[in-house]
């Protein structure tokens, strides 16, 4: 690809990308604004593409545009598809946003050229990671895989429990709590099956009391 | 819920490919873009599908809840593991270059950790994807 073909792709994506952000933000209907919010994930995926970020692509795809849409579309099913109108005026936020956007624009003057062989980030253990991860590492020509994996395997490990902490901390505020393993009620031990929720369990009991009751009723009879 | 053939269908036809498509990401880490973590939420990707078409109940039979929670710890357990077992061959925690003898080519030891821990990393993903998926799914709205 030639210097300007790169230039109008990223043109066209960052376009869209405003576009997009534009609109979660118009719109009042939460739906559309988890769609077009999985939408911004996918158009920033293309834009790491252009970038020659294809790692860091494929997960934004997989996660913001895959996963995180579920997920926000399985809480919209619990709250509900309309935003209420906001209460107070939006002239705050707006002037909080317009100061902080104008630093993060100032500040990307000074940031090096994209691309640039002598930008501070080649200087460091990058380029010891590209000239010596053959030798070191064996041969593994994805070098985000050695330096991920290997290099900085302590981070990696620290991610990998930074997601099981978020599956624990979910779980501890969404799911209904695990129930034990048996219940003690009206004088014997009940086994609670495995996946059953609070409310089943309560009904399941109900009814073998009302079961229990009738028998007695019918003991009675009989006697 | 019945009608949607194509849907049933296709979503049947598809999920032994995406899961292939899942392992040839995780396995092909080395060589391009992928790695567990991509890997880790394809994988998960098909039972959420599998649970967006044919209910959260048939997912959960599929995929019990209990299974995702395992996995989700087991990752981790396996990326330590790995850690602990270079530490006890002699070299520093995660240091796979003294996951073999001393005399092996140290590169093939570097080779077999980076496998162990992405592995640990995709059962650790998948396992908690699908958890937070259920969890998510599983709640039935309050009406207020």
């Amino acid at each position: 690809m030639t210097e300007t073909m790169v230039q109008i792709v990223d043109v066209v994506l960052l376009v869209l990308l405003a576009i997009t952000g534009i609109a979660v933000i118009r719109t009042r209907n939460l739906f559309a604004a988890v769609m077009l919010a999985g939408i911004y994930s996918l158009v920033s995926a293309g834009l790491f593409v252009v970038m020659d970020a294809v790692d860091v692509a494929f997960t934004e795809a997989a996660v913001g545009a895959g996963i995180s849409t579920v997920l926000l579309l399985g809480t919209l099913a619990l709250v509900g598809y309309k935003e209420s109108k906001p209460e107070h005026t939006p002239l705050l936020p707006l002037f909080v946003v317009i100061v902080t956007g104008g630093v993060l624009v100032y500040g990307t003057a000074e940031i090096p050229p994209f691309g640039g062989a002598d930008n501070p980030v080649h200087q460091h253990v990058a380029a010891h990671y590209i000239h010596d991860s053959e030798q070191e590492i064996g041969h593994i020509p994805n070098v985000v895989t050695s330096v991920l994996a290997s290099y900085r395997g302590y981070d990696t490990m620290g991610e990998t429990a930074v997601i099981f902490t978020a599956m624990v901390g979910v779980l501890l505020l969404l799911s209904r709590g695990s129930l034990p393993a048996r219940v003690h009620h009206d004088g014997h031990w009940h086994r609670v099956k495995l996946g059953v929720t609070r409310e089943e369990l309560l009904a399941e009991m109900e009814d073998e009391e009302a079961h229990d009751r009738t028998v007695e009723q019918e003991d009675d009879a009989d006697g | 819920m019945d009608d949607r053939v194509i849907l049933r269908v296709g979503t049947k036809v598809l999920s032994p490919f995406i899961l292939l498509f899942a392992l040839y990401v995780q396995f092909h880490g080395d060589y391009g873009p992928g790695g567990g973590f991509q890997a880790g939420v394809i994988f998960a990707a098909v039972f959420v599908l599998y649970a967006l078409v044919f209910g959260l109940g048939k997912a959960m039979k599929v995929m019990p809840a209990q299974v995702a929670y395992v996995c989700g710890a087991l990752g981790v357990i396996l990326y330590l593991g790995v850690g602990y077992l270079s530490m006890f061959r002699g070299g520093e925690f995660l240091n796979y270059s003294y996951l073999f003898d001393p005399e092996h080519d140290p590169t093939h030891g570097q080779h077999y950790g980076i496998i162990g821990v992405e592995l640990g990393v995709l059962v650790t993903v998948f396992g908690v994807m699908v958890a937070l998926f259920y969890a998510f799914a599983g709640r039935r709205r309050i009406d207020t």
